[in-house]
C-alpha cells in the first residue's frame, strides 16, 4: 500500500485538501477529485469557489507542465477526465447558485476533421472561467457556425482543425463571414496542432491560442476590451 | 544516426534514428525513415544504383514542426557530395512549409498531402475526401504500431484513453504496399484493439514508385 492510499481526504483540512486535489488532477484520479469536490461543498464552499480554486487551479498546474514539456498528451486527458467528473457536480450546482458570467462562445472542430481533444480541453477550461460554451462538436460546415451564431449570440466563435487539409476551412467560416458583414460582431479564435499565429493572421481571426490555457487567457482580454468598447 | 549501407536498418532504427547515406551514388534520396523499407525495394526493381538514400527518424511525424528544419539541415550537409538530392516527403503536416523550403532550396519533393495519398494515388485519395473517419495504416506502421501509436498515446498505460482518441473514428485502412499475410494479421489485430472496423486495400507503392522512376532518369 503506498503512502498516498492512507490519505483520507475527509480528515485534511481545506487548505490541505485543495493542495491534494491539484496533486489528485495532476495524477488524473478522477474519484479522489470528485469527492474533494463533494467535500469542499458539504463544508459550505461556493460551487463557484469549488471550481476556480480547486479545479481551474490544479488544471492550471497541467497546464503549465503541458507547455514545459513536463507533461505529455496522455497526462493531460487523464487531468481532463478527472477535472470532468468534478465539473459534472459542479454544473447543476453553478445553475442553481449562479456564477459570474464572462461570456459566451460558440465553439467547433471545423468540416472534414473529426479531432476533438484540444477542443474539448478549451471548452472545459473556458467554462471554468466562467465563460458559457455552445460546443458543436466535431465536422460542422459553415452553415452550422451561422446557424449558433445567430441562434446563440456568443461573443467569441471558436474553431479547431487537426489537419493541414482541414484548417484552410476556418477561412471559408470568416469568409462567409465577412460576405454577410457579421465579421466584426464576434471576436473569432483559432487554434490547432497544425496552425500557428500567422495563419491566424492570415485567415482573419483575432488570435491564434496555442493551447486552452492560452485561448482562457485571450477570450477574457478580447472579451474586456469588446466590452469596455462597447460602453465608452 | 547510424550509417549502414546495406542491409537497411530495422523498424526500430527507421523510427527512431534513421540513418546516414552509404555515400555512393550521384542522386541523394532525403527520405523519411516510413519510406525506406518502400524506397529500397523500388530501388533495387529499377536497378538504379546512381540512387543513394538517407532517412530521418519516422517518428518525427509526431512532431511535424521538426521536418522542415531537418530536411533543410541534411540538404546543406550533403549538397556538395551529390549532383542531384531529392526530398522523399509529402507535405507531412508541415501545412506547406516543407513545399516552401524545398522550393526555395531548389529540390524536389513528392507530391501530395501524406503517404496515405500518395500510395493510393493523390486523385484517387482525394476522390474519396469525405472517409473521415478512416484511420490509416500502410506496411510501415502496420509493424510499427506500437512505437508510433500505441505507446506514445499512452495507450500501453492508459487503454482507457481509446474512445477519447478513436472515439470518432470508424474504420482502421490498412494501406498495403505489399502482399503479406502477416502484416495483414498485424493490421487487423491493431484494428481490433482501437475498436475499429477492419478494411485491407491494397495500394503497391503507388506514386511513390512512380516519383521515384521520375527522379531516377533525372
Amino acid at each position: 500500500m503506498s503512502e498516498e492510499d492512507d490519505i483520507i481526504l475527509s480528515e485534511l483540512d481545506d487548505e490541505e485538501l485543495v493542495q491534494q486535489m491539484f496533486d489528485d488532477l495532476y495524477d488524473g484520479l478522477k474519484e479522489e477529485i470528485e469527492e474533494g469536490v463533494n467535500i469542499l461543498i458539504e463544508r459550505g464552499w461556493e460551487p463557484y469557489r469549488v471550481l476556480t480554486e480547486a479545479l481551474v487551479g490544479g488544471m492550471t498546474i497541467v497546464g503549465a507542465d503541458f507547455r514545459d514539456g513536463i507533461l505529455f498528451v496522455p497526462e493531460v486527458l487523464l487531468a481532463a477526465n478527472a477535472m470532468k467528473g468534478g465539473m459534472a457536480i459542479l454544473k447543476p450546482l453553478l445553475a442553481e447558485t449562479g456564477a459570474p458570467r464572462v461570456g459566451k462562445m460558440v465553439i467547433g472542430t471545423v468540416k472534414g476533421d473529426i479531432h476533438d481533444i484540444g477542443k474539448n480541453l478549451v471548452s472545459m477550461m473556458m467554462e471554468g472561467a466562467g465563460f458559457e460554451v455552445v460546443d458543436l462538436g466535431i465536422n460542422n460546415p459553415v452553415e452550422n457556425y451561422l446557424e449558433a451564431l445567430e441562434k446563440e449570440e456568443p461573443d467569441i466563435l471558436g474553431m479547431s482543425a487537426l489537419l493541414t487539409t482541414t484548417m484552410p476551412y476556418m477561412k471559408v467560416v470568416i469568409d462567409t463571414l465577412i460576405e454577410q458583414g457579421k465579421r466584426d460582431d464576434y471576436i473569432v479564435l483559432v487554434g490547432g496542432a497544425p496552425l500557428n499565429e500567422e495563419f491566424g493572421k492570415a485567415i482573419g481571426a483575432d488570435a491564434y491560442c496555442r493551447d486552452a490555457a492560452v485561448a482562457v487567457e485571450t477570450a477574457k482580454t478580447w472579451v474586456s476590451r469588446k466590452h469596455n468598447r462597447m460602453s465608452a | 544516426m547510424s550509417n549502414p549501407a546495406s542491409p537497411l536498418p530495422g523498424a526500430r532504427e527507421l523510427t527512431e534514428e534513421g540513418f546516414a547515406p552509404s555515400g555512393r551514388g550521384r542522386i541523394l534520396l532525403i527520405a523519411c525513415g516510413a519510406l525506406a523499407r518502400e524506397i529500397v525495394a523500388i530501388r533495387a526493381r529499377g536497378g538504379w544504383d546512381q540512387m543513394d538514400l538517407t532517412c530521418l527518424p519516422a517518428i518525427l511525424h509526431n512532431h511535424p514542426e521538426r521536418i522542415t528544419p531537418a530536411i533543410r539541415d541534411l540538404v546543406a550537409r550533403h549538397r556538395e557530395a551529390y549532383e542531384r538530392i531529392f526530398v522523399a516527403y509529402a507535405d507531412c503536416g508541415t501545412g506547406g512549409l516543407l513545399q516552401a523550403a524545398c522550393a526555395e532550396l531548389g529540390v524536389e519533393m513528392i507530391e501530395g498531402p501524406h503517404c496515405y495519398a500518395f500510395f493510393e494515388g493523390n486523385a484517387a485519395f482525394a476522390a474519396h475526401a469525405d472517409e473521415i473517419d478512416a484511420f490509416y495504416l500502410t506496411d510501415f506502421l502496420a509493424r510499427q504500431f506500437d512505437a508510433f501509436v500505441w505507446k506514445p498515446l499512452g495507450l500501453d498505460r492508459h487503454p482507457e484513453l481509446i474512445e477519447m482518441y478513436f472515439g470518432h473514428y470508424r474504420t482502421l485502412v490498412y494501406q498495403a504496399q505489399t502482399d503479406d499475410p502477416e502484416l495483414t494479421e498485424r493490421a487487423r489485430l491493431c484494428a481490433e484493439r482501437l475498436g475499429l472496423v477492419f478494411e485491407r486495400r491494397f495500394t503497391g507503392y503507388g506514386e511513390l514508385a512512380t516519383t521515384l522512376e521520375h527522379w531516377a532518369r533525372a
